[in-house]
């Protein structure tokens, strides 16, 4: 048996990880991969809390079950949000690239494209 | 206690992965360590009882979205990352304050977190596609054909912004 703390912390780290990498990267690729990054942390504690409470049934405050499945169904909603946000983002980074002919964002401070 | 072995490794393996992205100054380094993140978490998953969501962060995280981030860094060809100076407050004020929200998190979930419980590998078949479809297609469903409109819209979205002006 593993503690759930376990799980929260790797998933804290690897969240704090993406922040580091959105805070200090300077490549436009990378932020976005950070971003990602950010969003599999979350992804982690939410598929670690639906384990936790098939082993733990609990009741919210109403009254009514909670039902552990739910997780796995929030991970697959951030799944296919985060492969729509890759596809568009994927998109204006292209579209960036040739107006500008940079992938610094230090480069890139006008909403103009 | 076998366990507790396989999520050292692969949680090992994340993290070595997570600060390889933020070390390597070439995006397609980065993106490949990205991809072995992806996939220790994917294992991470399946021992959390997680099997379809194991399958769908290998095919659609680590196969799809990332092979879509090496096609547009080949793309653009783009090469190692320059060093210039970012926004300050970035450094002086959010570094440290992710330094202080992470510290505070991990120091309260390493001294009550023993009073939360644990996670263990079930034998009973919790998390397996049957299950989980039908959650999706009674509880969720609505939210679920929204995300069908809302994967056109970014598809209608990347096309316009994809094409070539002029």
């Amino acid at each position: 048996m593993v503690p759930l703390s376990w799980y929260l912390i790797l998933s804290a780290i690897l969240f704090s990880l993406g922040v580091f990498g959105f805070l200090l990267k300077r490549n436009i690729i990378t932020i976005f991969m950070s971003i990602e990054l950010m969003l599999n942390a979350v992804n982690l504690s939410f598929v670690a809390f639906a384990n936790y409470w098939n082993t733990h049934p609990a009741r919210l405050a109403d009254g009514t079950a909670i039902i552990p499945l739910s997780g796995h169904v929030f991970v697959f909603f951030v799944m296919v949000v985060a492969a729509a946000e890759a596809a568009v983002g994927l998109a204006i980074i292209i579209s960036i690239f040739r107006t500008r002919e940079t992938l610094n964002v230090d480069q890139v401070n006008l909403l103009k494209l | 206690m076998v366990h507790q072995v396989l999520f050292i490794i692969f949680g090992l393996i994340c993290v070595a992965g997570a600060v390889n992205l933020l070390v390597q100054r070439h995006p397609i380094n980065s993106a490949l360590s990205l991809v072995v993140v992806m996939a220790s978490l994917a294992l991470i998953y399946l021992l959390l009882g997680a099997e379809f969501l194991a399958a769908i962060q290998v095919i659609v995280y680590a196969g799809a979205i990332m092979v879509l981030f090496v096609f547009v860094i080949m793309l653009l060809n783009a090469g190692a990352e320059e060093r210039t100076r970012g926004s300050h407050i970035a450094l002086f004020v959010g570094v440290p304050g992710v330094v202080v929200l992470a510290g505070t998190v991990a120091w309260l979930l390493i001294h009550s977190g023993s009073r939360l419980g644990g996670v263990t590998i079930s034998s009973s078949n919790f998390g397996e596609t049957h299950a989980i479809a039908r959650l999706l297609f009674q509880n969720f469903l609505l939210p679920f054909e929204v995300t069908s409109v809302l994967i056109l819209i970014a598809i209608m979205g990347a096309v316009v912004l994809g094409k070539r002006e002029g």
